[in-house]
């Protein structure tokens, strides 16, 4: 009995947690939140970059608030938006109030009860008229948007329909409603005024919600258990392990950068520790393809070996690709990160030959 | 009611799939490449930290060929700091020195970095933990500054 009252207790602490943070007083402000987490990629006023350009009078239109609390919330599993877990309810409120300080009309509400349809007559609809923008499967463009050396002139990429963070966002009514209206300023179009009938409408709604079976596997990451560096033993010294990295580096297609203690430019001069080094390279091919999928990449840039002496041992030690990928939730650089993991360790053992 | 448990149960898997997905800190700076630049490197040396390469990633993409736009990887760190946690904890050396990437986005810049905050999963030992909580403090308070400044 008092094991159910402390347990009574420790519930009613954890429901009214988020209400006690959300005191008076403690209003949070949608405008200085959405500057620090959002507005890198949509743009400052919501005008767009690497994500969708949430001021869009046709966005803001066909989208109720819950959708966008979800998005924030959920975010897009392998799709670079992530899911901003942190922030309480009050302050991903602040955040739908703040976008919606740029909308004029009326705010759209959409019922959440699901469409009725015939979705495999809906998948042959959706391969003649969505699959060009949004791929076969909804699966959606690829890249993250109007980045870097990426052409300027596209203000949207198409977006991956059968993603699970979308999924469990939208509505059918929100999407039905999206088929109906279009969204004006980007290539989507009004399917409605392409002569499609409200049937052929729940139908392809009905294929988009059939997709969830299978998105919901895509969801989860499967690097976790990955270690965070390898580490190879050389059986030469330092010296001479610098230089089979380098030549193993151009065995491998790659162009030796340069090579520096750990702490260059960093210790003071004549103090660096002249037992640990770095040798940079770079494949500009690769290079270019990974910023193309995604510029925030650099974080792995230039690719890099560290040669250590410590205790008499010499080592060479580098990031697991594999394991920090999961940093971009960006599921195109997975395989880029699998084809790196794979020239690191080929590098280094070829080196400790 | 199935229906119910099983919307319930996707959108807990979609929950727990996305958890940690913002493991990356990055914001937009109303300032140009340069400017942005310039906000970034002082920013890094008001908290103790030293610029230790500014490393030019378009330049080498331009001279083979590439279409590209302004691009930088800033690596910096506190001497002692680096060499204490590379003697103590040599797992580690690989990501040091700490890096910032910076890049054009037309007139605006772009700063992103890797929150520290997730090394924690990748180095559990214990004494590791306030160094990453520092630096998550620092970053974020450089990366507000980058935000910030007009």
């Amino acid at each position: 009995m008092r094991r159910d009252k402390s347990t009574l207790f420790l519930l009613a602490c954890l429901l009214w947690a988020p209400l006690l943070w959300a005191a008076p007083g403690k209003i949070p402000d949608g405008a200085h939140l959405y500057a620090r987490n959002c507005a890198a990629c949509h743009g400052e006023d919501g005008s767009g970059g690497i994500g969708v350009p949430l001021s869009l009078p046709s966005f803001q239109a066909t989208v109720d608030d819950a959708y966008l609390r979800r998005t924030i919330r959920l975010g897009r599993p392998g799709r670079v938006m992530p899911a901003f877990t942190q922030l309480s309810d009050a302050e991903v409120d602040a955040i739908v109030a703040h976008l919606r300080s740029w909308h004029k009309g009326k705010t759209p509400v959409f019922d959440r009860r699901p469409i009725k349809g015939d979705a495999s007559r809906g998948e042959m609809l959706f391969g003649r008229y969505c699959a060009g923008c949004h791929g076969a499967k909804g699966e959606g463009s690829h890249g993250t948007g109007v980045t870097f050396s990426r052409p300027r002139d596209l203000p949207i990429m198409p977006p991956a329909l059968n993603n699970a963070g979308y999924l469990a966002s939208a509505s059918d009514a929100q999407i039905k409603n999206t088929l109906i209206r279009g969204r004006e300023g980007t290539p989507m179009v009004a399917f409605k005024q392409r002569g499609l009938s409200d049937k052929d409408l729940d139908d392809i709604v009905a294929f988009i919600r059939s997709q969830e079976k299978t998105a919901a596997g895509r969801a989860a990451t499967a690097h976790d258990a990955e270690p965070p560096v390898f580490v190879v033993d050389s059986p030469y010294d330092l010296p001479t392990t610098v230089e089979n990295v380098k030549r193993a580096a151009t065995s491998n297609n790659f162009v030796f950068i340069r090579e520096q203690t750990l702490d260059a430019g960093i210790a003071p001069e004549g103090r660096e520790n002249p037992r640990q080094h770095i040798v940079y390279f770079c494949n500009f091919g690769m290079l270019n393809q990974a910023l193309a999928i995604d510029p925030r990449v650099g974080l792995f840039l230039p690719c890099r070996i560290t040669v250590v002496e410590h205790e008499g041992k010499v080592r060479m030690m580098t990031i697991n690709p594999k394991r920090l990928s999961r940093i971009f939730n960006n599921s195109e650089l997975d395989e880029m990160c699998d084809q790196m993991t794979r020239h690191y360790l080929a590098i280094m053992e070829e080196a400790a030959l | 009611m199935k229906r119910v448990w099983l919307w319930c149960l996707f959108l807990f898997v979609v929950a727990v799939g996305a958890a940690r997905a913002d493991e990356l800190m990055i914001v937009r700076s109303a300032q140009n490449f340069e400017e942005a630049m310039s906000t970034l490197q002082a920013a890094i040396a008001a908290r103790g930290y030293k610029v230790g390469k500014v490393q030019r990633v378009d330049v080498g993409l331009e001279a083979k060929g590439y279409k590209t736009d302004r691009y930088r990887v800033v690596f910096f760190g506190k001497p002692g700091e680096m060499e204490t946690l590379a003697a103590r904890h040599p797992q580690l050396i690989p990501y040091l020195p700490l890096n910032v990437v910076i890049f054009a986005e037309e007139s605006q810049t772009i700063v992103t970095t890797a929150r520290p905050g997730v090394f924690k999963t990748f180095f559990p030992e214990p004494e590791l933990a306030p160094v990453f909580d520092r630096w998550e403090q620092d970053l974020a308070a450089i990366l507000d500054e980058v935000r910030q400044t007009r």
